[in-house]
């Protein structure tokens, strides 16, 4: 496609990389077809292609963002449908991305707005915090019905409380930097991304995951000064805080490298994945020992799923009788492309395994997007539920907190493929979950 | 830039007044009047050519775009109709002056009669969204698009799109029953019905590839046919475009028709297996994808009756798809070819002419020789069987120099399809990419017929009146 922008302007290297994304559509609107919002809302303007329009419009003239483009990027879930779907290669997450940095630069968000934002970005990152107001939370949920029936902030309020577990578990003791040794013959050592959301919302995944692994012969340290991702502001268009918490990610990672070495850097929150991923071209302006250490760290880093398939995982027990729908979560299906692995496993751990209908489409968790759009959120959640009803599963499958939350409070138990995987081969079944053939 | 009518200026000064207008017949969010958010509806899939409009609105139902139609008929203002916006011939491309009404908020499925093996859908739904409606009861919609994933069924009516599996299956026209459409002044009309071939004159034939310039299709009624038993695809592969060319007459020739031929060459078989990892030859100059189906004896016996024929053109490899992966990996390239050809430039004009396939190796041939002589690439990604040919001219749209060029040799192109027996258009309809071309198919008088036809149901020509015709400086004519 056609773009217009003047040599001063491509002299900026990040105008530069959204001139040659842009330059890689070729307009076709393939795109459009399984894009969650186009779906719901019908208007080229909520489409992957209106989006990369706006963007490229925005960008062309050098405006400041206006309320009528933020509204329509604001709306995309950053679900990646768009990329899996592209024939052309468009890297819509760099531009996006881009987009976002732009509109926190140039745009003044209403207040109410701008305060919702500052207080997710400050509470979910840290677990102490998110812990506390999620306790608070939870006194507050009776107060729900209080709030006024229409208007953002209410809808928003209402959301965030919704989301609150019922039940908030105590603190993890592997929460605490530490190495958990292999059992047996050790066969490789990996760092686990402890994360920080996930590990209040559901201590029980990064538990399996280390369980499994040492198990299976792996040692696992969890790096000190190793925490939040930096995806959750990435995606907020923060910057320099998102910067700051993968540079230290890529610190203490490095220093496990250069120390007794690592075999891969494991991630079980496929949101978080993704961007740790992306850690080589997020540094790519870093001064190069960094540029290269974030390369490394993005070239050894994999989902939980890819690292199971490669060293090889068996069940012990019989199988349970059970059929998992298996829901995939966008930032693995179309952020990482791991598609089979996680079914390939679950079904080698003995369960029948069952995909709904569009897999594609996103839950409508995206993140702190069902915070920040909670209707559209809620449409796509309750389409989704369908069609994994529909499925006639016992219950859900996920590798992503996000999406296990949103998919929560329905009829069926939601857990991560990990915890199944580890009650398979010797760990304790999920809460919540018997064997039907026992 | 591409020649437009010139905007009517008393429309122009009552832009707010028409805007207003609009927002009292459909619901808030359907009306879209300020220019930032008008910028992306300036274009479709021909994103050389751009015209941002004057409005853009989204009705919800038959009614709302009748009262949308009777509105903008009072007022004087022109309508251009728009599906999914993935017209490669400029189909949907706005005028200044006019409203675009979208359709894609019509995306219901309204009833699905197995026993009578047809459906109703509303002119959003997308060309693949019939077929997922039905295929779970062992149904599909033939036509098939390559960009059918995303193209809308309103405007593949408009087109007569065609796809890969028409040269078993026919092409839009011969898998539609029935029709509601609102015409230019806001009346609600049916032709057809679930049934075939309705009493009277075939006014679906003639709405069946109007390009929105008759009236605005709201709702379809189309065959939907049982699918076969299974299908299997066989690539093969040939060390020259003219070689494939050739055999492709020679299958057609000796009386097979397989569901699909389709006919690759090498850089568009390089783009295609980066996005798609479908193990194309990557070693040959041309590739022909030949489907067959039916029951496993039937499709044995008739890819052994092509491998000889195959044979005979000394081709580098024959593969057969082995498993239901490989061919979807297979079809999944070939869909997406015109985006794949996105990776290996930045821009590509798509021609759509059709010629006799005994003439195929010949223009394959003369457009390698105009490629060299012009300086520009050209991909080929086509439809052998029908002669539908599919030239993808690569340019610099950052380059004006480059982008007259391709216009240039596109138009060169079509010219020779028309001047071995063929036509313009296959199934991309004549868009405004096309118009000024019509000269070299049809005499003047021939033009004039058409063009009363059109002035029978848009005496004003108020209906997507920049496409299809030269554009006249006396229009519009009355009939």
């Amino acid at each position: 496609m056609q773009t217009n922008f003047t040599d001063a302007q491509l002299r900026d290297p990040d105008t530069s990389v959204a001139n040659q994304i842009l330059r890689t559509c070729v307009h076709c609107g393939f795109c459009t077809a399984t894009c969650p919002t186009f779906v719901l809302l019908g208007d080229e303007l909520d489409s992957p292609r209106g989006r990369i329009y706006l963007i490229k419009d925005m960008l062309e003239t050098g405006r400041p963002a206006t309320e009528e483009v933020v509204r329509h990027i604001d709306r995309c879930l950053s679900c990646l449908s768009c990329m899996t779907t592209c024939p052309s290669g468009v890297h819509y997450m760099h531009l996006v991305d881009h987009a976002r940095t732009y509109i926190e630069a140039t745009y003044t968000r209403p207040l109410h707005d701008r305060a919702l934002r500052a207080v997710i970005a400050a509470v979910l990152p840290r677990p102490g915090l998110l812990r506390l107001a999620l306790r608070g939370a939870k006194l507050a949920r009776p107060f729900a019905r209080a709030l006024p029936r229409k208007g953002v902030l209410a809808n928003r309020l209402r959301a965030l409380l919704k989301l609150a577990p019922a039940s908030v578990p105590p603190a993890s003791p592997i929460e605490i930097p530490a190495s958990h040794p292999a059992v047996g013959t050790r066969r490789g050592r990996v760092a686990l991304l402890a994360g920080c959301a996930q590990q209040v919302l559901d201590p029980a995944i990064n538990e399996a995951t280390i369980r499994l692994l040492t198990r299976m012969g792996v040692e696992v340290v969890v790096a000190d000064g190793a925490g939040c991702c930096g995806a959750l502001a990435h995606h907020m268009g923060r910057h320099d805080p998102a910067m700051a918490s993968a540079a230290a990610n890529i610190a203490a990672w490095s220093r496990e490298i250069d120390g007794a070495g690592l075999d891969a850097i494991i991630v079980n929150t496929s949101g978080c994945g993704t961007t740790v991923k992306d850690y080589g071209f997020m540094f790519r302006g870093a001064e190069p020992g960094l540029r290269a250490q974030a390369e490394k760290i993005a070239a050894l880093t994999l989902d939980i799923s890819e690292y199971l398939g490669r060293i090889g995982y068996a069940p012990t027990r019989p199988a349970p009788g059970l059929t998992v729908a298996y829901h995939a979560a966008c930032s693995l299906q179309h952020g990482q492309k791991v598609v089979n692995e996680p079914k390939t496993l679950l079904r080698k751990a003995g369960f029948v395994v069952k995909e709904p209908a569009d897999g594609h489409l996103c839950c409508g968790s995206a993140g702190t997007y069902n915070l920040m759009q909670p209707e559209i959120a809620t449409r796509l959640r309750a389409r989704k539920l369908d069609t994994i009803r529909a499925t006639g599963a016992d219950l859900i499958a996920a590798g992503n907190i996000g999406c296990m939350t949103q998919l929560a409070g329905d009829a069926m138990p939601v857990v991560h493929s990990i915890e199944l995987l580890d009650w398979m081969a010797g760990g304790p079944a999920p809460e919540g979950i018997t064997p039907k053939s026992a | 830039m591409i020649a437009q009518p010139e905007p009517k200026q008393a429309v122009m000064a009552r832009r707010d007044a028409i805007i207003a207008g609009l927002r009292k017949l459909v619901p808030e969010t359907g009306v879209i009047g300020d220019p930032l958010r008008l910028k992306p509806y300036e274009t479709d899939g021909l994103s050389a050519y751009r015209q941002v409009p004057l409005a853009v609105v989204l009705p919800e139902t038959t009614e709302q775009v009748a009262a949308v139609m009777a509105f903008c008929h009072r007022e004087g203002v022109r309508v251009v109709p728009r599906g999914a916006g993935t017209s490669l011939s400029g189909g949907a491309l706005p005028m200044a002056d006019s409203v675009v009404v979208g359709l894609m908020r019509m995306n219901r499925i309204l009833d699905i009669d197995y026993a009578d093996r047809c459906a109703v859908v509303q002119a959003g739904v997308t060309n693949i969204g019939i077929t997922q409606a039905v295929q779970a009861e062992g149904f599909f919609y033939a036509p098939d698009p390559s960009s059918q994933l995303a193209c809308m069924i309103g405007g593949n009516v408009n087109m007569n799109s065609g796809g890969a599996h028409c040269l078993r299956y026919g092409v839009t026209a011969n898998n539609l029953l029935g029709l509601r459409m609102v015409t230019v002044d806001g009346e609600i009309l049916d032709i057809g019905g679930a049934h075939l071939d309705a009493a009277g004159y075939d006014w679906l034939g003639l709405m069946t590839g109007s390009e929105g310039m008759l009236a605005v299709v709201t709702e379809v009624t189309v065959r939907i046919l049982r699918s076969p038993e299974g299908a299997r695809a066989m690539l093969a592969a040939f060390k020259a475009n003219e070689i494939a060319g050739a055999c492709v007459d020679a299958i057609i020739g000796s009386g097979i028709i397989p569901v699909a031929l389709e006919f690759m060459d090498r850089p568009a078989i390089h783009a295609c297996e980066a996005f798609a990892h479908a193990g194309y030859p990557l070693d040959a100059e041309a590739m022909l994808i030949i489907e067959v189906e039916g029951s496993i004896a039937e499709q044995d016996y008739m890819l052994d009756r092509i491998r000889d024929i195959c044979n005979r053109f000394d081709p580098v490899s024959i593969k057969v798809s082995q498993s239901a992966e490989e061919s979807l990996a297979i079809w999944k390239g070939r869909k997406g070819a015109f985006g794949a050809v996105g990776r290996i430039s930045p821009d590509y004009l798509c021609m759509d002419g059709t010629i006799p396939t005994s003439r195929l190796a010949e223009v394959l041939g003369r457009i390698g020789e105009m490629s060299a002589a012009c300086g520009l690439q050209v991909a080929n990604i086509f439809h052998a069987g029908d002669g539908n040919l599919h030239p993808l001219i690569m340019f610099d749209a950052n380059d004006p120099s480059s982008f007259h060029k391709a216009e240039r040799f596109g138009a060169d192109i079509l010219k020779l399809c028309v001047e071995v027996g063929g036509c313009l258009t296959g199934e991309h309809g004549v868009g405004v990419e096309k118009r000024d071309l019509m000269g070299v198919q049809f005499s003047e008088i021939e033009l004039e017929q058409q063009r009363r036809v059109k002035s029978a149901f848009d005496p004003q020509w108020l209906l997507n009146p920049s496409k299809v015709f030269p554009l006249k400086p006396e229009l519009p004519r009355a009939a």
